[in-house]
């Protein structure tokens, strides 16, 4: 196997391509302030059937505790931190609140076939293309954003970034990556079929934004 | 460019022999609208037919050929996207690291497709004499992509007050000739081909146009083949016949 | 059969598949216009594709540094990368990953490099189940066909045909035809593979060496899950997917779904860069990227033939092509069909086996009109039609150089040479073909198929312009 390594690098290294200038780093400023990264984060997500909704900061446990019963969500999924904690006391007794709070092994079917909806943090939002971005961790695991048929996500209206090139460099993303990171733009979709949109695939049927002001 | 005083006309092969009327249109706009325009005997062909498919030292050897026949530094116009762009785009690449590249590119900066000439340079006001008439353009991809001027064809026919001008579908298309694209792959060109004259025919109108000899001759011949369709005509003869040399 | 006998039998039953062609000209004509929204300011479309032509045009020449850095950091990061000469060498890397990790059945990701490497047989044949995830890919996992395009891989069906397929391998579920439901037929389905599988088989769009990150580009969610679920994933990609830096992303990301699919963005952007931390609860402990060659690595040696590299799969070229719309993805007979597979394929296999395709061209330059990374695609493939019948027995690097060369061809391109070269020949020629203008014959091959000779004039153009006055000298 290193032989190949060796062998596959003398060869790209034994030609030396014309060179060319190294690239500037792109940058795409659009100059918008936050209503409008607002505006644009809400049209660009509901474009693809993600909901939005705009509330005040504290409001969000009371707006779950009204509206997953109403839509018929008696199971949630939240992670071990903060999110969980607030939502354990508040929630009705008609919802039953699980924590991911054991690893994924042991409790595989339950989590793919269970959970009606999990509920975790964005930790930002990008305007221009309508995204949550996450960075799945021990308190929020990968799987939450994935495996139930809704994601509820709670995104601080204040951390929306014009886009992914600007996020990744106010953020200083090169300096060190997660395990995961992902942008989510609306519920899984195919058109694999005819390219017919057909949305809930493989991944969430739903996605709810909670922006926060 | 400045309006020039004379001009070099560029018979491209396929014109030459196939479509000389359309030609000679080209050249009798020009000289309506004031230029002198020779036509250099010791022409043949640009080279594409050959390097298209794959000939290049049979291309080098027929382009070569031709640097002599445009002596001095006037513009050389060509009634045809394709020859245009064979000569502008590509004979600079065939002629890489050869002794005359420097000519062969020097030709190649004086290399105007006549619909471009016709706007960008001499800026021509066309006064229609014709009767009311529904035309359908076909730009050649030559013209569209390799050239960029695929809207000079339709600036002209928009200054005729009596024509009116019905867009196919899918305009940007190609029509399936592609030189021997249409003999080595005849069944593929000739679906295309039956889907370009489809579309065309789908327009209504009376009429088809072209800046390009071989989309004209592909369409054309499909027509004729299938019995029924419009009646293909190159731009410059198109706009000759509107304007009866009212040209300015 | 030789390949271009082959080719044409297989463009024969491509022409005369009415469905298939009806198929891919509505799938064709939504998705050109779909990107043609995506990109309404010409401008800053040219700025994108010059930007993301610079960044692939970078990781290209630095590419043996990159890679470098590349497992370097992936390495740091607890990523095991393996390096693989060809499909072989990549097949059994990956048998022996599966096979180290006790893994019986795999849900996979697309990927168009495990195509190249027939990666699903191989394991198959070694007694690993592969369930392909991507909803195209599993409907022609069914069918047992290749893709016919390489982001969507079961353009050339349509929902009645689905719905036959599905019904044939999953009599529980009622026959629909409905769109909505046969995807929620296919969630149903998977949602099991998903939750069981021992591994996970992805493709991967970028490869970021700065940070050591896998790219993955997606919207149904089966990516992720075959990255997240199983304890296993195992990355498979060509080496020139590397970019230099994280910044490189953005702008090829956003050109990606633009010319893709025209969306501004897909559901799902998955960067991976580690496999399962200690603490965290889910993610597969062990990730390996494997990083195949396959005849790259010589395509690199031409400073023309190099922009072939450049691609970044979104397969703009393909939808955008005149001759790819009459006869689908099956009919080129290689992973890669279209514009960049007759670029790409005659390069990696060899012109002596698949140089037939670039016949399958017009040279209208649709392709490289809307390639997001500005691969001079139409000079490519016209270049690769010199390669294909150059007479040099020194040849250039590209595999099969020469070996369409046929002596009768060669002498017509002679004749022709003969007579074009001098004026003088060239004028008798012309003056025979109209004076003799009724000799013409009134069949010629292929093109009297479809249309009507064309027959020469009565006169040259010489003669009618001498006639009324102009110069000819």
């Amino acid at each position: 196997m290193s032989d190949s390594r060796e062998r596959i690098l003398a060869r790209l290294r034994a030609n030396r391509p014309i060179e060319v200038p190294t690239p500037t780093v792109y940058a795409k400023p659009l100059g918008w302030d936050r209503e409008h990264c607002i505006a644009s984060f809400m049209q660009r997500m509901q474009a693809v059937r993600g909901e939005v909704h705009r509330i005040a900061r504290d409001a969000w446990v009371d707006w779950l505790a009204g509206e997953l019963p109403a839509r018929g969500i008696h199971h949630l999924l939240a992670g071990n931190g903060d999110v969980g904690d607030r939502l354990a006391s508040a929630l009705p007794a008609s919802i039953r609140l699980s924590r991911y709070d054991h690893p994924i092994e042991q409790w595989k079917p339950a989590l793919f076939n269970d959970i009606d909806a999990a509920i975790t943090h964005a930790r930002a939002g990008l305007a221009e293309s309508g995204s949550i971005v996450l960075w799945p961790d021990a308190n929020e695991p990968r799987l939450m954003s994935l495996a139930p048929p809704i994601h509820i996500a709670l995104l601080d209206s204040h951390k929306l970034h014009e886009n992914f090139a600007a996020m990744i460099a106010a953020e200083h993303w090169a300096n060190g990556m997660p395990t995961n990171a992902l942008l989510i733009s609306g519920p899984s979709k195919t058109a694999d079929i005819e390219q017919t949109l057909a949305y809930g695939i493989h991944g969430p049927k739903q996605l709810i934004t909670l922006l926060l002001d | 460019m400045t309006r020039p005083a004379s001009v070099y006309y560029y018979a491209t092969c396929l014109v030459d022999l196939l479509y000389p009327r359309a030609g000679l249109a080209g050249m009798q706009l020009l000289r309506a609208a004031g230029i002198d325009v020779v036509l250099p005997r010791d022409q043949t062909c640009c080279g594409q037919p050959a390097f298209n498919s794959g000939y290049r030292d049979e291309a080098l050897a027929v382009a070569r050929a031709q640097l002599d026949a445009f002596p001095g530094d006037a513009p050389i116009v060509v009634p045809s996207g394709s020859c245009a762009g064979m000569i502008k785009h590509h004979w600079p690449e065939l002629f890489a690291s050869q002794p005359d590249a420097r000519r062969a590119q020097a030709v190649a900066e004086r290399v105007y497709e006549l619909t471009e000439f016709l706007v960008d340079v001499l800026d021509v006001r066309l006064e229609d004499l014709g009767e009311p008439l529904q035309v359908a353009i076909h730009s050649s991809c030559s013209a569209r992509r390799e050239m960029g001027v695929a809207d000079r064809i339709e600036r002209l026919v928009g200054q005729l007050e009596g024509v009116e001008v019905l867009v196919q579908q899918r305009a940007a298309e190609c029509c399936g000739f592609g030189g021997t694209f249409a003999v080595k792959q005849g069944d593929v060109s000739g679906a295309m081909v039956k889907d370009k004259t489809d579309a065309l025919r789908a327009t209504g109108a009376a009429r088809v146009i072209s800046q390009d000899c071989g989309c004209l001759m592909n369409i054309g011949g499909a027509f004729e083949f299938q019995g029924d369709g419009p009646r293909t005509q190159h731009i410059a003869e198109f706009l000759w016949e509107r304007t009866g040399g009212r040209v300015s | 059969m030789n390949q271009t006998d082959a080719f044409h039998r297989r463009i024969d039953e491509a022409l005369h598949n009415a469905q298939l062609r009806q198929n891919f000209r509505s799938a064709l004509t939504g998705i050109m216009a779909r990107r043609a929204e995506q990109f309404p300011d010409e401008t800053q479309l040219q700025a994108l594709r010059d930007q993301a032509r610079a960044v692939r045009a970078n990781a290209l020449v630095r590419q043996p540094e990159l890679l470098e850095r590349l497992e370097a950091k992936l390495t740091e990061n607890g990523i095991q990368v393996h390096w693989a000469e060809g499909p072989d060498e990549a097949n059994a890397i990956i048998h022996g990953i599966l096979e180290r990790a006790g893994a019986k059945t795999v849900v996979k990701g697309k990927s168009m490099v495990s195509e190249e490497t027939g990666l699903n047989h191989y394991l198959e044949h070694h007694g690993i189940e592969v369930i392909e995830s991507d909803l195209g890919e599993y409907i022609i996992q069914l069918a047992e066909e290749p893709p016919s395009h390489i982001v969507a891989p079961a353009i050339h069906k349509n929902r009645r045909e689905v719905a036959e397929l599905f019904q044939r391998f999953h009599p529980e579920i009622p026959y629909t035809e409905d769109i909505d439901q046969l995807t929620q037929s296919a969630r149903v389905v998977l949602r099991d593979r998903f939750a069981n599988a021992d591994a996970g088989i992805s493709g991967v769009n970028f490869a970021v060496a700065e940070t050591g990150t896998l790219c993955l580009v997606e919207n149904e969610g089966n990516g992720r899950l075959s990255t997240t679920a199983p304890r296993v994933h195992v990355a498979i990609t060509g080496i020139e997917k590397v970019v230099e830096r994280l910044s490189d992303v953005p702008p090829l990301l956003e050109i990606l779904t633009k010319s893709a699919t025209g969306q501004p963005i897909t559901t799902y952007f998955n960067m991976i860069s580690r496999p399962r931390q200690p603490g965290e609860l889910d993610g597969p402990e062990a990730v390996h990227l494997v990083l195949l060659d396959n005849g790259r690595s010589r395509i690199r040696v031409d400073d023309e033939l190099l922009d072939t590299l450049r691609c970044i799969r979104c397969g703009a070229c393909i939808n955008h092509c005149p001759v790819y719309v009459q006869l689908g993805g099956h009919a080129y007979g290689t992973v890669y069909p279209g514009p960049i597979g007759i670029a790409l394929e005659p390069q990696r296999i060899g012109i002596h086996k698949v140089g037939t395709l670039t016949s399958a061209c017009t040279l209208c330059g649709a392709c490289g009109e809307v390639c997001p990374v500005r691969i001079p695609l139409p000079k490519l493939i016209n270049r690769l039609r010199a390669e294909a019948v150059d007479g040099l027995r020194a040849g250039t690097a590209v595999r099969g150089h020469g070996s369409m060369r046929k002596p009768a061809e060669a002498g017509v391109w002679l004749l022709w040479r003969w007579l074009y070269t001098a004026p003088s020949r060239y004028r008798l020629f012309t003056r025979l073909a109209t004076r003799l203008r009724w000799m013409t014959p009134p069949w010629l091959g292929a093109w009297t198929r479809y249309r009507c000779a064309p027959r020469p004039a009565q006169r040259t153009l010489h003669e009618l312009a001498r006639e009324e006055g102009f110069r000819n000298e």
